[in-house]
């Protein structure tokens, strides 16, 4: 008994960590070139509109989730164009982002409100490695959103530290003069992980609409694109340690559920509480540590070629 | 031929004002379009805003009511963004105040009026100080990201207050709403005779007056100002950074407490789980497009209740309230974009070949922006002018 309870606990976790995870790589893209958004989550809910509004269309999650990563790219140009184009400042822009973007999937939302999901992502179990014990049901038992989130996150640090292309997107973050006189395009560097960054929260939104609800409910991501945005700096901006740590919250929020139905004598607000706890008490940790330097040199501030 | 930006060393004082008119006129231009390209009619949808916030006195009224928090909270935000520090909090911080102005009240039901109402007000100006001060603590002393730390504590505040209505709080005679018995009439802010307007409106004038003779009359209010512009300088001048972060953020707080406390004293008369919707996030807007004046916060704040009670009027044409929100969204979007061009120039220079961009006074010194001239003429203008002696 036990054990089944151990298996779906770490499943739920997996599964609850995932739209965390796209949404936190996402944000390490858009910060690892400077660029601080603060719009994870009105991007995710745009994301996690249009893709449901697209496959409730057309019947295809594929679409959908075609339709989340344009959205959520689209949301983050705005962010680009504003903070990187002409250098507002980041925090009021990324906050104006989240805001309008609660708006608008509220307004493009209303009509699907109570509408049932058509085809959604279901899960899959992976042939052979699914039939493993534990690890089986944990790790292969999930729908293909999930998959391909596992094979980004090795890709991304693949990418980060083992490329050229990832070297001069983080020399455009750690010093974007530096990278400038190096010859690299900084304005068109953060352009292009901004809206990539967006792309991938968008994604989150669909995981969402489209695979953990899957229903579209106004406000629906509750604060996961904030916990996003923690999240990486506990991470130290390293797509590895983001995987970990999405799990970790998921599986906060897994417990959380689980003891809800279980029926215990603490209130199910105090249980709804414990993500964001456990998000203030992991930055408090990581403020401490040496994280903190890991932190690109520019991040938050405009670039101005000509001097500042 | 191209364009060219040169960094202003002075903006000419009626763009400052002209900006943040043309952003909103356009936010409303953009807003329009969106509303035509969905199926709606943008002249229909803004008529209906326009008469449902301001074309009836009831309507006029109830934008005032709308307004309040939002001079409120905007206030507090504003006062916190002058120093930088990115208090995303109100929503919670204004949850919290709400909730301790009820404790009160429910505490001491027989209480006369002119001790209950203020006690109401010290305890919502507390709570809300106190909840902003949690995260104040770590941001000083260790550096946190206050802007996550603030906006999880609103999710908590919000998580708190629907515990207490759903459960110990809840009136039993409410049907099983989430809702706490009314308050007794000794516990309710004075109205103005004839409308739901109470003296929150004072309160807010007054909180204004007090904020910007602090600001810009006081010694502290110097020193909010130096250290919003550099904090390493505050720090060699001899001023406490620390202390100020924290004192700052506990009146950031105080005041968007007090708004909650008016909520349910003046306008809700019980404590709900919905106390709030979403004002202490407008806020954030407001105080920007005021450009963190506390006057300009005032009548920024007018606007933007009427885009609320524009919101909800638009929804008997079944078109949701969130419009208003987006709207909101938009009008941040455009007052950033303006920013840009009080701080910058847009010239057309007629110039022959990929002459640099640097200006004459600090040519010539070597600089990257000086040998990468050649590479940056064909975006030149991505490249501003650099200052002399900058």
């Amino acid at each position: 008994m036990d054990w089944l309870l151990a298996v779906s606990i770490c499943q739920a976790a997996i599964t609850a960590g995932t739209p965390i995870l796209f949404a936190a790589l996402g944000e390490i893209l858009a910060e690892r070139v400077g660029v601080l958004n603060l719009g994870v989550e009105g991007m995710m809910l745009v994301g996690a509109v249009s893709g449901f509004l697209v496959t409730v269309r057309t019947g295809s999650p594929w679409l959908g989730l075609l339709a989340s990563l344009v959205a959520g790219g689209l949301m983050a140009l705005i962010h680009a164009v504003l903070s990187v184009g002409l250098r507002a400042n980041q925090v009021v822009s990324g906050l104006a982002l989240t805001l309008f973007g609660t708006g608008l999937s509220g307004y493009l939302g209303k009509p699907l409100i109570g509408v049932p999901a058509p085809l959604t992502f279901r899960p899959v179990k992976v042939p052979g490695l699914g039939d493993m014990p534990f690890l089986g049901p944990v790790v292969f038992g999930h729908d293909y959103l999930v998959y391909i989130s596992y094979l980004l996150v090795p890709l991304l640090w693949f990418f980060l530290y083992r490329t050229r292309p990832g070297l001069h997107m983080r020399s455009v973050g750690e010093n974007p003069a530096a990278a400038d006189a190096m010859g690299i395009n900084v304005v068109w560097t953060r352009y292009i992980y901004t809206v990539a960054g967006g792309m991938l929260a968008g994604a989150g939104g669909a995981y969402l609409s489209l695979a953990y609800a899957p229903t579209w409910l106004e406000n629906m991501t509750a604060g996961r694109g904030w916990i996003a945005v923690a999240l990486v700096i506990f991470a130290g901006w390293n797509p590895l340690v983001a995987l970990a740590g999405s799990y970790l919250f998921g599986g906060v929020d897994a417990l959380g559920l689980r003891i809800q139905a279980v029926g215990t004598v603490v209130p199910s607000f105090f249980l709804s509480m414990l993500p964001y706890v456990f998000t203030i008490l992991v930055l408090l940790v990581s403020a401490r540590g040496k994280r903190r330097l890991a932190a690109p040199g520019a991040l938050g501030l405009a670039y101005d070629r000509e001097g500042h | 031929m191209r364009l060219r930006l040169e960094r202003r060393l002075d903006v000419p004082r009626p763009l400052i004002w002209l900006m943040p008119v043309v952003s909103v006129a356009l936010a409303l231009l953009a807003g329009a379009l969106f509303l035509h390209l969905t199926g709606s009619d943008p002249g229909e949808v803004y008529g209906m805003m326009l008469r449902g916030a301001f074309g009836s006195r009831y309507g006029t009224t109830e934008t005032f009511v709308k307004a309040i928090p939002l001079m409120l909270c905007g206030l507090g935000v504003g006062i916190a963004f002058r120093m930088l520090l990115w208090n995303i909090g109100a929503e919670g911080q204004l949850y919290m105040g709400a909730f301790a102005a009820t404790w009160v009240c429910l505490s001491f039901p027989e209480g006369p009026a002119y001790l209950l109402v203020p006690a109401m007000m010290l305890a919502g100006l507390l709570a809300g100080g106190v909840w902003a001060l949690l995260p104040a603590i770590p941001r000083a002393y260790l550096k946190t990201n206050e802007v996550i730390t603030t906006l999880m504590l609103n999710y908590v505040a919000i998580l708190w207050v629907s515990y207490l209505v759903h459960g110990p709080w809840r009136d039993p005679a409410g049907l099983n709403f989430p809702l706490t018995p009314p308050f007794p009439r000794s516990a309710w802010l004075p109205t103005f005779p004839g409308t739901r307007v109470h003296v929150g409106l004072v309160i807010a004038v007054v909180a204004a007056a007090l904020l910007s003779v602090v600001l810009w009359r006081t010694r502290w209010g110097y020193e909010v100002r130096v250290i919003g512009e550099s904090a390493q300088a505050a720090r060699y001048a001899g001023m406490n950074v620390e202390r100020n972060i924290l004192l700052v953020m506990f009146l950031s707080g105080a005041l968007a407490g007090l708004a909650g406390m008016c909520e349910v004293s003046g306008v809700i008369h019980r404590l709900q789980h919905q106390v709030s919707p979403g004002y202490g996030y407008s806020a954030i807007i407001v105080a920007w497009l005021a450009r963190l004046n506390p006057w300009a916060i005032l009548v920024v704040s007018i606007l933007f209740g009427g885009l609320l009670v524009g919101g909800y009027a638009v929804q008997l044409a079944g078109i949701p309230a969130a419009v208003a929100y987006m709207l909101q969204g938009a009008i941040l979007f455009f007052v950033l974009g303006g920013e840009f061009l009080t701080r910058y120039r847009i010239r057309l220079v007629v110039s022959p070949g990929p002459g640099p961009v640097v200006a004459a006074g600090a040519g010539g010194d070597g600089s990257p922006a000086g040998t990468a001239a050649p590479r940056s003429a064909g975006r030149g203008s991505k490249g501003g002018t650099r200052e002399g002696g900058v």
